[in-house]
């Protein structure tokens, strides 16, 4: 990996399209305003990739996210690998029948014969101001729906990786980008970058409380793991890059070294993916725990459009590090 | 075919075969639930037989079919193997999606049958990207989604048509009309007279057609120009087939909501003997040739069910399999 060359996220996702429709004939994509025409993306994501490719293989679509999935999902039982985008996460609920009853499930119904190898790009997070219906992390609605494969990359590097790994992947995946940290850099990995799917990454060796996350709480942990380190606290961080299928075992292995486990995302606390981590490690070791699993999450409400709320109703770096001194302590919360 | 070939006796008699052949498989499914010799969902499809017949008869095994939970009409139409079909009726790991998909779920890609949906309306924006991929592959494949009156009221019917028509998609919408979307009367229900008329607000590139789906000739010729239409690269139809439902939504539903008279008027004009005696006066065939062809598919039928009765139930490990492909 060149040190020197760095990458944004913005970058990273675009560069990993690109690699992508240069290596396989059979990638396409659709969705909102995705053309050069348009601009190439409200994000900037698939600029300069129609006029390379051609408006065939890169078609703006209607503002119809059933029609943007149902026909993803019918161009890759004819053996095509497309990959859409939906604009932003809230926006998917529109096209949840396509999703959840088909994409998901075809593999499954039809005995195998069929299988939707499908990427739902799409884009969300919350502390932009944009309130109730454009924030949401919803990962947990379709890791809750069997033959899902859902994404989260934490660094450019990881996004290019997973990216390419969901296009050349045989089931649908959902990919998910982080709106606020869009333009944060990280280094430039050598071309053709693909990482596994369903497998997490021990991003940071520790001996005394495992922090479990994904996405943007991971650069939280990193710097939180730095700080405990100066105070004799070693943090081990295990990012899981894909929430579904969850990698239980890169957990269980973690939090059975070190006996304790925080887990941070920031989708609202209840029901979420850290529930179901927690129940895992609880599960599976119990008797090896030496404090109660805590989960950093952000609060069960809709995200608020002030900044004042919205930073309250968003989980806190101060939080996960506090999370991870109340686990030293063997403390349960009261 | 020829874009252009005439209805002719043999494609009358064409059609015909193949309703007939649906109507003794859609029989011999009631008769079944009504000993307790199948346990399924069943939606019949009878009065519905020669809009599939005639829909069967223009496509090719490499056409895409996406139907819905009424489909075994379609399904049979476009040639999918009776065996697998009523082994999967029979939830036997033999059957076509191994016991795991069902009558609301018929998956057949060797014959084209693609998907079957239990979710009205879902089909349609499938259907586009599967004639998608054909005009991006640039082979002449047709792709066919058919679905029910109601299902021209879901909010997927619209973005899906709006779709096609601004990609000029090589696919036909069949709306097989058959009055009723479950218990609720069409008009009760639907703003327009014709499902078809609503084609006007997709613009000059989605043609929109009503037909009766009953009449041979009618249906025959309205796919065939949908068909040559699609093929041709000419965009996509919504394609309107009148008809009627005579046995309720659902197999076992009494259907209370069809006014006697109504149901009385309908069955009066059955389809399926007016279609027998267009075939025997256009000289096609014979009665006795007919009586050999119904022989013949109930015992093919015969063998198909005694193929689903010995198969196995699935292993239980089926459960962990074809959730996600290899990895």
């Amino acid at each position: 990996m060149s040190e020197q060359q760095k990458i944004n996220f913005t970058q990273a996702y675009n560069r990993a399209l690109d690699e992508a429709m240069a290596a396989d004939p059979t990638v396409i994509m659709l969705g909102e305003d995705i053309g050069d025409k348009e601009g190439g993306g409200v994000f900037k994501v698939t600029g300069g990739l129609s006029t390379k490719y051609g408006d065939h293989r890169i078609r703006t679509t209607p503002i119809s996210e059933q029609a943007i999935v149902g026909a993803a999902i019918g161009a890759s039982l004819a053996g095509m690998r497309p990959v859409a985008e939906i604009m932003l996460m809230n926006f998917i609920t529109v096209a949840m029948d396509q999703i959840t009853n088909h994409a998901a499930k075809l593999r499954f119904m039809s005995g195998g014969q069929t299988s939707v190898p499908i990427t739902i790009r799409t884009r969300t997070g919350a502390g932009m101001g944009a309130a109730g219906q454009h924030s949401d992390m919803l990962e947990a609605w379709f890791a809750h729906t069997a033959g899902m494969k859902v994404v989260v990359p934490s660094s450019p590097a990881d996004a290019i990786g997973l990216l390419r790994a969901c296009i050349e992947d045989d089931d649908p995946c959902l990919f998910i980008e982080d709106a606020l940290t869009r333009t944060v850099s990280g280094p430039a990995p050598e071309a053709n970058h693909i990482l596994p799917l369903g497998k997490a990454n021990v991003l940071r060796e520790g001996s005394d409380v495992s922090v479990i996350s994904y996405g943007r709480p991971i650069q939280d942990a990193v710097k939180i793991a730095d700080k405990l380190a100066e105070e004799g606290i070693s943090v081990e961080i295990v990012d899981l890059r894909t929430v579904s299928p969850l990698d239980t075992e890169t957990v269980l292995n973690s939090v059975a070294k070190t006996g304790r486990a925080v887990i941070a995302h920031e989708a609202v606390r209840s029901f979420g993916t850290g529930a179901e981590v927690a129940a895992q490690i609880q599960e599976h070791l119990y008797s090896d725990l030496k404090a109660p699993v805590l989960r950093v999450a952000s609060k069960d409400v809709a995200v608020p459009f002030s900044r004042v709320l919205e930073q309250e109703f968003l989980y806190k770096a101060t939080e996960i590090e506090a999370a991870i001194r109340q686990t030293l302590e063997g403390r349960a919360t009261r | 075919m020829n874009p252009t070939e005439p209805f002719s006796p043999t494609a009358l008699l064409e059609v015909y075969r193949k309703a007939l052949f649906i109507n003794v498989v859609d029989e011999r499914m009631r008769s079944l639930l009504r000993s307790g010799g199948m346990q399924a969902v069943y939606y019949s499809p009878r009065g519905q037989e020669i809009v599939a017949a005639a829909m069967g008869a223009h496509l090719k095994p490499t056409d895409y079919l996406v139907t819905i939970y009424r489909g075994i009409h379609d399904q049979l139409a476009k040639g999918m193997p009776l065996k697998l079909l009523v082994a999967e009726y029979f939830a036997k790991a033999t059957g076509a999606c191994k016991g795991k998909g069902g009558p609301m779920h018929i998956t057949h890609p060797e014959t084209g049958v693609m998907v079957t949906t239990g979710v009205v309306g879902s089909g349609l924006p499938i259907a586009n990207g599967l004639a998608w991929a054909s005009q991006l592959k640039g082979d002449d494949s047709v792709t066919v989604t058919t679905f029910g009156d109601g299902a021209s009221n879901i909010g997927a019917f619209h973005e899906a048509l709006n779709l096609a028509a601004v990609w000029k998609l090589p696919v036909i919408f069949l709306c097989q009309n058959n009055q009723y979307a479950e218990c609720t009367k069409y008009e009760d229900a639907t703003s327009v007279a014709n499902v078809a008329d609503r084609a006007a607000a997709y613009g000059p590139n989605m043609a929109g057609v009503t037909v009766d789906g009953n009449d041979a000739e009618a249906m025959w010729t309205a796919m065939r120009d949908a068909v040559a239409r699609a093929r041709a690269g000419e965009g996509p139809t919504l394609l309107e087939a009148r008809t009627f439902r005579f046995m309720g939504h659902y197999f076992g539903d009494p259907a209370p909501y069809i006014p006697k008279e109504e149901l009385a008027e309908a069955m009066a004009k059955d389809p399926l003997p007016i279609c027998r005696e267009a075939v025997l006066k256009s000289g096609a065939a014979t009665a006795a040739d007919l009586d050999a062809f119904q022989k013949q598919y109930e015992e093919e039928l015969e063998e198909a069910l005694k193929f689903a009765t010995d198969s196995p139930v699935p292993e239980l490990e089926e459960i962990d399999r074809d959730i996600y492909g290899a990895a």
